[in-house]
């Protein structure tokens, strides 16, 4: 093994765990609204492309950075997230799954189509300076956008973990997701627990799109790989498990990074996809998912 | 008999309508043939839409000025446009094809990418209608036999051919000559065609450099670090990309963070000449070389066919899409000129027999084969210069002096 062919697998996998710390928080949105209501967001990865959308226009029309547009553009989604399940999805809570499928399917398409038309179907993007640049550290070079991206949604996870950990309503959160019944019968209000619970998710993944933009190009028919990426990253890190969702992100990222090296560039998605078959077979329940008790 | 003959205030006026008409400038009795019926329904077939929406849009600007140069050059025609979305989709581009024959389309005209213009030939050659490819250059476009198809672009192993004799010129008038050399190429059909092309025939060309390896990707790729990583890996001297318009803009965004500087020439693929390219890469796109089919500057028509796109995109560069596009509609008016019917035979056969002379792109009189392929179109080195495409090679066309090797990522010369 050389030394050139170590510098490039240790390149790769910094690569990796980079871009998995923004699929990471991209699929915490999903897991955690999965974790708590039980229901799964089909339209998750077009409501990352909003978010998308929302940090190109700021930067478009305001030059405002999506690093700077971000805090905004999530708090926007937590309220459209907040209202999205008062209205929408509380009535579907405890109806069959295939209608919740069926729901949020069309409200993925619905999403979609809007884009399109508002937006048209070209790829848009930002021009960052920083998008050209990159830091030494010894040997390797590290890309500036994704070490940014990194460091800001490994924030958002760590005061993720505090608010549920730490606030009255983050453990009350959890506290419906363990025993729904329980919560109940202890007077918590669960309908307004759902409510931010899902704009939490929400929020999660408008700041996974603003992240997301200064990475690559957005365009309405990106939605539903990224739908895709963030089920087989929630899968593979068990659903419902905050800490499952980053492991998962990274391993996606960094397996995507490594196949690409090893293998034929074209296939690396390949291996997302034969990751998540080998964890469906040996631990269905994903890396730190619990067992459902049948 | 005697009142026939008569002369009447009313005959008068007639008279003097047709004598004024007659005697009228040629704009003006072009201008009304302008606004008389088109001659032929043409359906455009075009990714309007999804990853090459650009260069489709591109395409269309040709088509979009081509009424307006044929009254300049005083051509008696009127073509009947339509535009079809074939969304960048193979399955999406048959469908479109049907819809437009459907419509009584006399002629098609597309579609930019070979898995597209494949399955619109299909269609094309089941119904009977003439398609003219526009752009696309797998072989197999004209090698399958169709009767119903000419393409005026050069295949695959035409821009191949076209490349490595480029590229000698380049070494030659720059004294650089690279000793390895790595490719990184998209895997659609126009990939996998070049791709295959240049291992077919790379041996015969005597090229002074080996190709160390060949890294191909995903079409839908959104990132290229990987890919990028791989290929400066193999400490190459010299990259050949054969890309696209937006993975060409990732991969040289990626070549800058990853401090890679190889020389690096496009053989004959689209992206770097790219007028979104140039406007979004800015100081990174400059001194990017292409070889590349291109307008011939010193081409009266292109004179004009430049005129009316100027005013009708200011903000849109003229280039290689809207060239041939603009070509594929003067082949479909000459056709119809020559035919004088819209019945599919009577067209094809005109198209068979064409031979234009006078014409935009680089090369000879556009003429067809016995398969349909215009073998007279040349390539031309182009390089990015002051945020525009210039022909650089050869000496008798330049515009600019190349620049070769392409100045350091850092290199002040970059601005």
């Amino acid at each position: 093994m050389t030394a050139d062919f170590l510098l490039a697998l240790s390149q790769a996998i910094t690569k990796g765990l980079l871009t998995g710390m923004v699929y990471g928080l991209m699929a915490l949105g999903l897991s955690v609204i999965f974790g708590v209501m039980r229901v799964v967001n089909f339209a998750h990865g077009e409501m990352m492309m909003i978010g998308m959308y929302l940090a190109w226009a700021a930067f478009d029309a305001l030059q405002i950075s999506p690093m700077l547009s971000l805090p905004l553009i999530a708090l926007l989604f937590f309220g459209a997230g907040y209202l999205l399940q008062r209205s929408l999805i509380q009535p579907f809570i405890n109806r069959p799954e295939h209608q919740q499928f069926l729901l949020l399917l069309a409200v993925a398409t619905l999403i979609a189509n809007g884009c399109l038309a508002i937006a048209g179907p070209d790829s848009r993007t930002i021009q960052l300076d920083s998008q050209f640049d990159s830091y030494e550290l010894g040997p390797l070079v590290l890309d500036a956008v994704r070490v940014h991206a990194a460091v800001v949604a490994l924030l958002i996870a760590a005061l993720l973990w505090l608010f549920f950990t730490h606030t009255r309503t983050g453990k009350a959160i959890r506290a419906a997701a363990d025993n729904h019944m329980g919560a109940l019968v202890v007077g918590l209000d669960v309908r307004r627990l759902y409510a931010v619970t899902f704009g939490i998710g929400a929020a999660c993944v408008g700041a996974a799109g603003a992240l997301m933009i200064t990475v690559i190009p957005v365009t309405p028919f990106l939605a539903g790989d990224y739908t895709l990426l963030a089920f087989v990253i929630v899968i593979v890190g068990g659903l419902g498990s905050m800490t499952g969702a980053l492991l998962g992100g990274l391993l996606i990222g960094v397996s995507e990074a490594v196949a690409g090296l090893l293998g034929d560039p074209a296939l690396k998605s390949m291996f997302s996809f034969g990751l998540l078959i080998v964890v469906l077979l040996l631990r269905p329940q994903g890396l730190l998912g619990r067992k459902e008790q049948r | 008999m005697t009142d026939r003959n008569r002369f009447t205030r009313r005959g008068l006026g007639r008279a003097a309508v047709g004598a004024a008409l007659l005697g009228a400038p040629l704009p003006l009795r072009f201008a009304s043939a302008q606004s008389a019926p088109a001659n032929l329904k043409v359906g455009l077939l075009l990714p309007m839409s999804g990853a090459q929406a650009l260069i489709g849009q591109a395409c269309k600007r040709g088509a979009d000025i081509a009424n307006d140069v044929f009254a300049e050059l005083k051509l008696p025609v009127k073509l009947d446009i339509v535009t079809y979305d074939t969304e960048t989709k193979p399955d999406v581009a048959r469908t479109q094809a049907e819809k437009a024959v459907e419509a009584g389309c006399n002629a098609l005209v597309g579609a930019f990418d070979s898995g597209q213009t494949i399955a619109i030939a299909q269609v094309a050659e089941q119904k009977g209608v003439p398609l003219i490819v526009n752009i696309a250059a797998a072989p197999p476009i004209t090698e399958s036999g169709y009767k119903f198809i000419v393409r005026n672009f050069p295949t695959a192993p035409m821009l191949l051919t076209s490349a490595f004799e480029m590229q000698k010129e380049i070494f030659k008038a720059s004294g650089v000559t690279p000793k390895t050399a790595v490719l990184l190429s998209i895997n659609d059909t126009f990939g996998s065609a070049m791709m295959g092309g240049i291992k077919a025939m790379f041996p015969k060309f005597d090229m002074p450099y080996q190709i160390v390896e060949t890294i191909s990707y995903d079409a839908a790729a959104k990132d290229l670090s990987v890919e990028v990583a791989k290929a400066k890996a193999t400490k190459a001297d010299m990259l050949m990309p054969i890309c696209r318009l937006n993975d060409a803009k990732l991969m040289v965004q990626e070549m800058v963070k990853q401090r890679w500087e190889p020389m690096m020439i496009n053989p004959g693929t689209p992206g770097m000449y790219e007028e979104d390219f140039i406007k979004t890469m800015g100081k990174y796109g400059e001194y990017t070389v292409s070889i590349q089919p291109w307008l011939n500057p010193k081409s009266p028509m292109t004179v004009i066919v430049d005129k009316y796109h100027g005013a009708k995109f200011p903000k849109d560069q003229i280039d290689i899409d809207a060239g041939f596009t603009f070509e594929a509609m003067l082949i479909a008016a000459h056709a119809w000129l020559d035919a004088k019917s819209t019945k599919p035979d009577a067209l094809m056969d005109a198209l068979r027999k064409t031979k234009i002379d006078d014409h935009v792109m680089v090369g000879g009189p556009i003429q067809f084969d016995a398969k349909g392929q215009n073998v007279n179109i040349k390539g031309a080195v182009l390089q990015n210069l002051q945020r525009k495409v210039q022909v650089v090679l050869p000496a008798d066309a330049a515009e600019a002096k190349l620049v070769f090797p392409q100045p350091g990522w850092g290199d002040k010369r970059r601005t």
